[in-house]
């Protein structure tokens, strides 16, 4: 690719970011005083959709539903218990200090803000920390079996990115258990008549009327039929965006359709590039895979990582001597050593890769080696702590991780961004909010491990509960029926849509195009960038969108259950997504955590931001089909934590 | 190991199918390394190639967690592997020139929506009975107030696991509910924090696991044999425990 960077238009929009007044640690006390609320007794008369039962979402219904509201629930799967949350292994971060080893809210708030480098809200991050404590109360007393010590007191592992020991966790399956708890909420409320839950429903489209989200096109997924939802107030749940990748650590069902749509009805998409990659899963074994498995972080609390010192060293690992071993986590970051930020460990395993030290036949991968641990601690120990996280190990590669290390290898985990809201967690389509990793809000442009499970359940639980009233109390929402124009309207583009999809009529495999487009998007817009290479994926998306449209096969009909067409679909918005992806890679001219420019780096190659240019949130304003959409700003302030040079040396 | 070749008999139901049958179809150069549901969508990619409707079925994870996959394979729930979902399972498990057949769960109260894939709402419908704790958001006492002894914990964990995929209806030839439900009466029957509502939740959850069309329990174990998370069915002997305690006490009524 040649010729001049391709410069956005730059937006001039004022983003309203409605942080309240006052010093960080009074700032959400004072909104909660500030907000209007809504009598008991009128809290029925609304109706509020819910789209998503992942933390978010399913925390969100059964607060809601508690409340009172009048509640409508959506999700892909046919129960709401099945959303991607429940693959979450590793834990939940909070600030309880119950280990009294110096942890509070302000060391929380802090860690955050700097493992996101600089590039997250402040104000948002630190009601994050303080809401973490409630998190853990409500989850044990709904039940949530946590790992406990012999006094029976709850358990504490450390995550990335953190020298406390702050995380809470259920064996390897955190995420399955703190869900379970939220889906036993939500469906006492479905027992109790105030959530009604819609499972196997896909929301296509978000119905904006005389402004403000009134409401959402879904498709029965078992029927096929396209029905309209009508409310004072839509939440989107909807998880990440990382499927766009292709190969990712997400559930196979996880898509971008939902913010996709919404974005194309005029709420803003914030740091598209902020993109995780996690550096401990399964490699990839032949391109018939479907998807990447995790091998959670907490295996860095006891595992080793390491490569051979030599280039090309094919030796299996029990024949390399220790002294020709680099732990080159430890090396290069000796107060952190193994327990890095994800950036920085994925980052370094790439490095050791391209420079020929990778190890496994394709020399992509690392060890991560448990025979010190086992030693120290004893097998049994280590299978208490990681048991099941071994045994799938094993499943997937027929190799047992007690009797020879592990290879890992960094993959595509997590979205950092996602739809812009302000401090209420509202869409710039008022009336539309969006929880959990849907939005953008918390995590700047990296997440610390245990940080999602925190970030889902504090905005379903705590935030969107508090700030939705105030928006119901104060907005003017007159009735609109199922025959109003905007819904109308609304499904003819749905229909029109699947129509397209569905007549074409072609020999290419959905799946075959987003094999590409996940590849170019990895190799391109993955961990390193570089202004060429963002250009070239610039260059081939529309390309191998045209191709899509042209070529796709979609058998079958829209009127039954088709998985296939589902697929479709999102594959489309993939195609569109990549693009913005990489826009927002290019023009994002620094480095900042995930978001690695080659570019740009210190001379011993860290992430090197430009502060001065780029402490902002990019916030992407659609612009019509075939324009360059627009690039509006968020100015980021920091006044209680300083940036700095991120070090973890 | 080498590439195989095998041979599918895949029940196929809705549309052209009608009422459902079984269909053969050819998986040619299936890799050891694939998943049993790679192995599908690989299967899927050449019929969606040749403009045919794919073999439609239920997954997510991809990771043994979600309980969302759900097929039969040689008429074991899950297939050949203990302590495994299908989508856990390999194909390094079968020979080249294997026939193998796959089904969706087969039970009343899981009816089936289209070729592998059921209904499992009644799942749901019996946690909104009572497999629930009550208490509203906001309202709990601090995480530590109540120190549970370690090996309480680990025992609830042990019911906790359950996926709810439901395996263990499948596999019963009653169709009985009763390992689901028992995990769940005792997960939250062994902390404190579900002993309020213990005798009101054994007896709510029986009552609907029977109008909802699912059958006795009659000791045969099978749901355990398949269960991919190996709950034990002792935990169907604490639901029995908690349900004639609510009984004789009158408790939860
Ligand atoms: C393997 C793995 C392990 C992880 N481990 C950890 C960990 O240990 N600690 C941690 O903090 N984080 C972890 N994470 C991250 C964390 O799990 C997720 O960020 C978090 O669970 C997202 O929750 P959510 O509620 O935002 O969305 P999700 O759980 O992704 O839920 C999305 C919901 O939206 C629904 N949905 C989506 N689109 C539509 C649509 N168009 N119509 C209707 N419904 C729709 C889905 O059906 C689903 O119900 C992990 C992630 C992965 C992939
Ligand atoms: S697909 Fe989630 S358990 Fe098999």
């Amino acid at each position: 690719m040649n010729g001049a960077p391709r410069i956005a238009p730059a937006g001039t929009r004022q983003l309203e970011a409605r942080i309240p007044s006052g010093p960080i640690p009074e700032k959400w006390d004072r909104c909660k005083f500030d907000s209007k609320l809504v009598n008991p007794a009128n809290r029925r008369k609304f109706t509020v959709i819910i789209v998503g039962t992942g933390l978010a979402g399913g925390a969100a219904a059964a607060t809601l539903g508690e409340a009172g509201y009048h509640v409508l629930s959506f999700c892909i799967q046919d129960s709401p218990r099945r959303a991607h949350s429940i693959a979450a292994q590793g834990g939940i971060n909070a600030a309880k200090n119950y280990r009294n080893d110096g942890d509070s809210v302000t060391r929380l708030f802090y860690d955050t803000v700097k493992g996101g480098d600089y590039r997250a809200r402040e104000a948002n991050v630190h009601r994050l920390a303080e809401v973490s404590v409630s998190i853990i109360d409500q989850c044990v007393a709904q039940g949530v079996p946590f790992a406990r010590e012999y006094g029976g007191l709850l358990d504490n592992r450390s995550f990335g990115g953190a020298q406390v020991s702050r995380t809470f966790y259920a064996r390897g399956q955190t995420g399955q258990q703190l869900l379970l708890g939220a889906y036993q909420a939500m469906m006492r409320q479905v027992g109790a008549g105030t959530v009604k839950m819609f499972p196997r429903y896909e929301m296509l489209d978000v119905v904006v009327v005389d402004g403000r989200a009134r409401g959402i096109i879904a498709r029965n997924l078992v029927t096929g039929t396209i029905e309209r939802f009508q409310a004072d107030a839509v939440l989107l749940a909807t998880g990440g965006y990382g499927n766009a990748y292709f190969l990712s650590t997400n559930a196979v069902n996880s898509n971008a359709t939902a913010i996709w749509r919404a974005y194309k009805r005029g709420a803003l998409f914030a740091n598209p590039c902020f993109t995780q990659i996690h550096p401990t899963c399964i490699p990839v074994s032949g391109d018939h895979q479907s998807k990447l498995t995790l091998m959670s972080e907490s295996l860095r609390n006891d595992g080793r990582v390491w490569v051979p010192h030599a280039a090309g060293d094919r030796r299996p690992a029990a024949q390399i001597p220790e002294g020709e071993r680099d732990y080159y986590l430890e090396r290069r970051y000796p107060a952190f050593g193994n327990l890095v930020p994800r950036d920085v460990a994925s980052r370094a395993a790439k490095a050791v890769c391209d420079e020929g030290r990778g190890v496994g036949e394709t020399g992509l991968s690392v060890y991560l080696d448990f025979a010190e641990s086992i030693g120290r601690l004893g097998e049994d120990v280590i299978r208490e702590r990681y048991g099941n996280l071994f045994q799938m190990y094993e499943k997937i590669t027929d190799e047992n991780p007690y009797k020879a290390p592990m290879r890992i290898y960094p993959a595509i985990h997590y979205t950092m961004g996602g739809l812009w809201v302000d401090y209420n967690l509202m869409s710039t389509i008022p009336g539309l909010f969006v929880l959990g990793e849907a939005n953008f809000s918390d995590h700047g442009a990296n997440r610390l491990g245990a940080s999602a499970l925190m970030q889902g359940l504090a905005d379903g639980y705590f935030v969107a509960p508090a700030t939705l009233p105030n928006y119901l109390a104060g907005a003017s929402l007159p009735k609109v029926g199922a025959d109003h124009d905007a819904f109308r309207e609304a499904e003819a583009s749905v229909t029109k849509k699947i129509d397209r999809l569905l007549s074409v009529k072609g020999r290419t495999t959905p799946r075959e195009i987003h094999r590409t487009l996940g590849k170019l998007l990895w190799d391109n817009v993955g961990m390193g960038r570089t202004e060429p290479k963002l250009n070239d994926a610039l260059a081939r998306i529309p390309h191998l969108r045209e191709e899509f449209w042209a070529t796709v096969s979609v058998p079958g009909s829209g009127a039954e259950m088709s998985q296939v067409l589902e697929y479709a679909g999102r594959v489309a918005d993939y195609l569109e997504l990549g693009e913005l992806i990489a826009l927002d890679a290019l023009e994002r001219r620094e480095s900042c955590g995930g978001h690695f420019r080659e570019e740009y780096q210190t001379p011993d190659n860290e992430a090197l931001r430009d502060d001065e240019s780029f402490t902002h949130v990019a916030a992407w304003e659609y612009a019509g089909d075939g324009a360059l959409p627009v690039r509006n700003v968020e100015p980021l302030a920091f006044e209680s934590v300083k940036p700095s040079q991120r070090s973890y040396k | 190991m080498a590439n195989m070749n095998l041979t599918l008999q895949v029940w196929r139901q809705g549309g052209s199918f009608g009422d459902g049958r079984m269909v053969p179809y050819d998986a040619a150069d299936v890799s050891p390394d694939m998943s049993f549901l790679e192995m599908l969508d690989v299967v899927n990619e050449r019929l969606i190639a040749a403009g045919e409707p794919p073999i439609v079925f239920d997954s997510d994870c991809r990771e043994g967690i979600c309980g969302m996959c759900s097929l039969v394979v040689n008429g074991v729930p899950h297939g050949p592997d203990r302590g495994s979902t299908v989508c856990q399972l390999h194909m390094r498990r079968f020979k080249d020139g294997d026939t193998i057949t796959i089904e969706p769960w087969r039970a009343a109260a899981f009816p089936v929506r289209r070729d592998l894939v059921v209904d499992r709402g009644a799942f749901d419908r019996l946690i909104a009975s009572g497999g629930y704790v009550s208490v509203n958001t906001g309202s709990a006492p601090d995480g530590n107030a109540i120190p549970i002894p370690k090996d309480l914990a680990e025992a609830a964990m042990d019911a906790a696991a359950c996926i709810g995929c439901g395996a263990c209806v499948a596999a019963c030839k009653n169709a009985s509910a009763s390992l689901f439900v028992g995990a769940k009466v005792s997960q939250l029957a062994l902390l404190p924090q579900g002993h309020p509502e213990r005798a009101a939740r054994a007896r709510a959850m029986v009552a609907l696991m029977d109008n909802l069309g699912f059958g006795n329990c009659s000791n045969e174990a099978e749901c355990e044999a398949v269960c991919p998370k190996e709950i034990s069915i002792a935990t169907i002997a604490r639901m029995r425990r908690e349900y004639i305690r609510a009984l004789v006490t009158g408790a939860g009524r």
